[in-house]
């Protein structure tokens, strides 16, 4: 399927790397092979790992990677592999001046995996790990039957964005075991919290009255039974990651437990690139003009790379090309440090021409940039680094829809556009589900709490959900979120869907058990 | 030798699997996830969209529409976002997303060619004909901006400019004039010229319905799509029919609803009075195509039909194409007797069309012998 380097792309690959090298980039040994299309779409459509586990969804990429290519729709133009060494494909019907920024684009990324801290828990032999995964997956289709496995499958790929992203860069953090003492014990404790509450003694029997008021009595009891409930509660604390909660606790066997550590596995390992889209993609993108327009570029390559380069960043309005703004932020941050134009006295000089003459020669934004890809993702890089002159010049804002359902410029005032940015960019744009309490009711029924930030869940999507989730719970499945602005409670019993009014400390957003994000 | 068996990629298994899903032939509760179920989408202008089929499983979401995102460009606050296609377009509706692509007509005839592997048409009658073909081979100083050919241009706007000496290496601006300009041209090739008539007959009486409509209007597009990437010439004819027979314009064929009998008879009475009146044989590649469910008025009306295509059709015709289409009444004789009757003439074709499913072999038998 892969052929070696030819000898003309071998010379380019070796110069381009020396490049690289001479401007700081810092990349483990880059491996690149060359691909026919169809070949490079394989590739593509196993999300990079070509000994991945079979699934019908990889066929479906395939599909259509296979046909937009061929209603020339699109053009994959590369494809680099995190991992150690690194791998790259290139598609042959390239010409040499894509070859040419595509290789320099791969040392970008190759950089970034290399030195991002948030990369730094991902497994660096994770090609080996897919076939690993791959040969399990055969194993157990070969055991149990290719359909019931795949079965399983699909519904662990349903509650595949249902783990804790943050969670490998906490080594430390507590794992929450069970609670001490079973529930019997706490029955037991509940029918004697009404002697337990802890009284004054008194002398005289009416004095009882002044040292223990009955609405103090009252309060500490309701203390001890809330104490009751959340010990009584399983897991202690919300627990962000479901499909580890999942494995640990589900009623499951061997094969199944492994499936669901298996896609936990590869969606924490995809994790860090969606992260870091941004970033990531601007950060290549800034190397590959570099690279380009610095050193390899040829005079009669100019046109060629032009065209290419600008369909990188071809953006259409309503729709943010990743590629487009990273690129000009990482720009924008080199030149701001070069020119001083960053600290306390040029935030305070409120004089537009003294501001946009400002240069202090500080020269520091090479240093800057690579100072900025090592210790930042999306959410804090646009927080740090998306300003108001940027939103400005950019021309960014923010759309919302009119009555016909067409995209109307709502807003081009910066904090809305930050504000909107940011929130398309938490959790990747995926609401936060926690699992609240696995023995709801006290009778093993699984709560999960959606925190409500301000979108509903897509119902249809949700419901059928939670037939996945009661498929490996094998109790009933609660999800506690806001419909419309009023909280509710999704109920599915194995049978049919309801839904109920919600009380209390479920209700969505707002409640203060375990709220806190780290 | 086994070296000699192509590998088998393991991609395939995986397509094949999809695919199997899609089709409903497995995971029948998959299916509802699959975004669209429709061979054919949205006919524009000389370009179709077929949706792609996609199938996404359920997760905990948003769902695809936010209602409000960021964006980069020019306007006004409360202008609208530019670049958006026009309002009410499809797609639109409940967030709902379909992966579409957009092809032309021909480009279109060639994936349906590739998929059903059909042969090239060779034409019947004369070739005297000739006729003008455009290829664009060559460059010309002059013509339409939309020719306009990018390199070329900024090539010679360099070479003038070094000419001239005003270009400095150190502010590489070209700015191509009126007379660097460059447009890619054409010359007049002469192929052969051939027309074909088609002429489409179609079963209206109470017992179609809309569903067997469909199908017949889908299957009669891809059709025509191939035919007229086949001939240069092509007219097209639309006749309807319960227990009478008449000609038709193309939008009342699909849309018209009659009830009463079936005389299948009167249709192929009036196609071939039709073919003998304007469609010389000579001159002429005729391809009658007829959908009807398969119910006849009478075993006597079905005898008047065989003799009309033995006596006057079939002479005439590259082939006769027989579609029929199941519906809930129809007895499906018609197919039994025709194949009876006139199975062994090469030029009759007859094919069940079941469902949706049964519109692509159903083109293949009858575009897949090449007359």
């Amino acid at each position: 399927m892969t052929v070696a380097l030819p000898a003309d792309l071998r010379r380019i690959r070796d110069r381009i790397r020396a490049w690289a090298e001479e401007f700081g980039l810092d990349f483990p040994e880059t491996f690149f092979e060359v691909l026919d299309h169809d070949a490079l779409h394989e590739v593509a459509a196993y999300g990079g790992f070509p000994t991945r586990y079979p699934h019908w969804r990889f066929g479906m990429q395939y599909e259509q990677l296979r046909k937009t290519y061929a209603y020339g729709l699109q053009k994959i133009y590369e494809l680099v592999i995190n991992n150690d060494p690194c791998y790259a494909y290139l598609m042959r019907s390239n010409g040499t001046t894509d070859q040419k920024i595509v290789m320099a684009h791969v040392y970008g990324h190759a950089d970034f995996f290399k030195n991002n801290l948030w990369f730094g828990p991902t497994h660096r032999k994770m090609i080996d790990q897919m076939a690993n995964h791959g040969t399990r997956v055969r194993r157990y289709a070969d055991r149990w039957g290719a359909e019931k496995v795949e079965r399983f499958l699909d519904d662990a790929l349903c509650l595949e964005n249902l783990v804790d992203a943050h969670e490998p860069y906490r080594p430390g953090a507590a794992r929450k075991g069970a609670p001490d003492g079973g529930a019997d014990d706490l029955d037991e404790e509940e029918r004697r919290i009404g002697e337990k509450v802890p009284r004054l003694r008194a002398g005289p029997e009416y004095m009882d009255r002044y040292l223990n008021p009955p609405e103090e009595l009252e309060r500490a009891r309701r203390r001890m039974e809330r104490d009751l409930e959340t010990r009584r509660r399983f897991p202690a604390k919300p627990e962000r990651d479901v499909l580890r909660f999942l494995m640990e606790n589900a009623p499951l066997s061997s094969w199944q437990r492994d499936l669901l550590a298996i896609v936990r596995a590869e969606a924490l390992y995809f994790a860090p690139q969606a992260m870091t889209k941004i970033m990531n993609e601007g950060w290549a993108t800034y190397w590959h003009s570099t690279i380009m327009t610095e050193r390899a570029l040829s005079d009669d390559e100019l046109l060629d790379y032009a065209d290419a380069h600008s369909s990188t960043l071809a953006s259409s309005p309503g729709r943010l090309n990743p590629y487009k703004l990273g690129l000009e932020l990482w720009r924008d941050i080199a030149d701001r440090w070069d020119r001083g134009r960053f600290g306390t006295e040029y935030s305070r000089c409120t004089d537009w021409t003294q501001r946009r003459s400002w240069d202090t020669r500080t020269g520091l934004g090479r240093a800057k940039i690579f100072e900025v890809r090592k210790a930042y993702n999306d959410v804090t890089f646009i927080d740090e680094f998306l300003t108001e002159d940027f939103v400005r010049e950019k021309r960014l804002f923010v759309y919302g829809r009119n009555a016909e359902g067409a995209k109307v410029i709502e807003s081009r005032d910066f904090a809305k556009v930050k504000e909107t940015l940011l929130r398309d960019l938490t959790n990747f744009g995926n609401p936060v589900v926690e699992v609240l309490d696995a023995n709801h009711r006290n009778r093993g029924e699984l709560l999960l709490r959606h925190r409500w930030e301000g979108l509903d869940l897509r119902g249809d999507y949700a419901r059928d959900t939670m037939e996945a989730l009661h498929r490996i719970w094998r109790r009933p499945v609660h999800v506690a979120t806001k419909v419309e602005g009023r909280g509710r409670i999704l109920v599915f019993d194995g049978t049919r869907h309801s839904s109920e009014e919600a009380r209390g400390e479920e209700g969505g957003e707002g409640s203060s058990v375990g709220a806190g994000d780290p | 030798m086994a070296r000699e068996v192509p590998v088998a990629r393991r991609i395939d298994q995986d397509v094949g699997r999809f695919r199997r899903i899609v089709r409903g032939q497995v995971r029948k509760n998959l299916r509802k996830y699959v975004t669209q179920g429709e061979l054919l989408g949205r006919v524009g202008k000389g370009t179709v969209s077929i949706p792609l089929p996609e199938i996404r499983l359920p997760r905990f979401t948003f769902g695809d529409d936010r209602g409000s995102g960021v964006g980069m460009g020019e306007g006004g606050e409360g202008e609208p976002v530019p670049g958006q296609g026009g309002a009410g377009e499809a797609g639109e509706e409940a967030g709902e997303h379909v992966l579409e692509v957009e092809v032309s007509l021909p480009e279109l005839a060639e994936l349906l060619g590739e998929e059903l592997r059909l042969p090239a048409i060779r034409p019947r009658g004369r070739e005297a004909v000739l006729s003008d073909v455009r290829r664009y081979r060559s460059i010309r100083r002059t013509g339409p901006e939309s020719l306009r050919h990018f390199r070329r241009t900024f090539r010679t706007a360099l070479r003038r400019q070094i000419a001239e000496g005003t270009y400095e290496p150190d502010r590489p601006v070209v700015v191509p004039r009126r007379e660097d300009r460059r447009y890619r041209s054409w010359r007049i090739a002469e192929v052969p010229q051939s027309n074909a008539a088609v002429i489409y007959m179609m079963d209206v009486s109470g017992s179609m319905g809309t569903e067997q409509k469909e199908i017949v209007r889908i299957e009669a597009f891809w059709i025509d799509t191939w035919l007229r990437s086949q001939y240069r010439n092509i007219e097209v004819r639309y006749i309807v029919h319960d227990a009478a027979a008449r000609e038709v314009d193309r939008h009342s064929f699909f849309h018209l609803r009659e009830s009463g009998g079936t005389k299948i008879s009167s249709a192929y009475e009036l196609c071939s009075r039709i073919v003998e009146e304007r469609y010389s044989p000579m001159e002429w590649n005729v391809y009658p195509f007829h959908f009807s469910d398969g119910d006849n008025w009478s075993g006597g009306d079905t005898r008047t039909c065989m003799e009309l295509l033995r006596e006057k059709l079939l002479p005439r015709v590259n082939v006769f194409c027989y579609g029929q289409v199941k519906s809930a009444y129809g007895s499906g004789q018609f197919k039994v007797d025709l194949d009876d009757e006139l199975g062994d003439d090469g030029r009759v074709l007859t094919s069940e069309i079941p469902d949706r499913e049964g519109i692509l072999p159903s083109i293949r038998t009858f575009l897949g012998t090449g007359r």
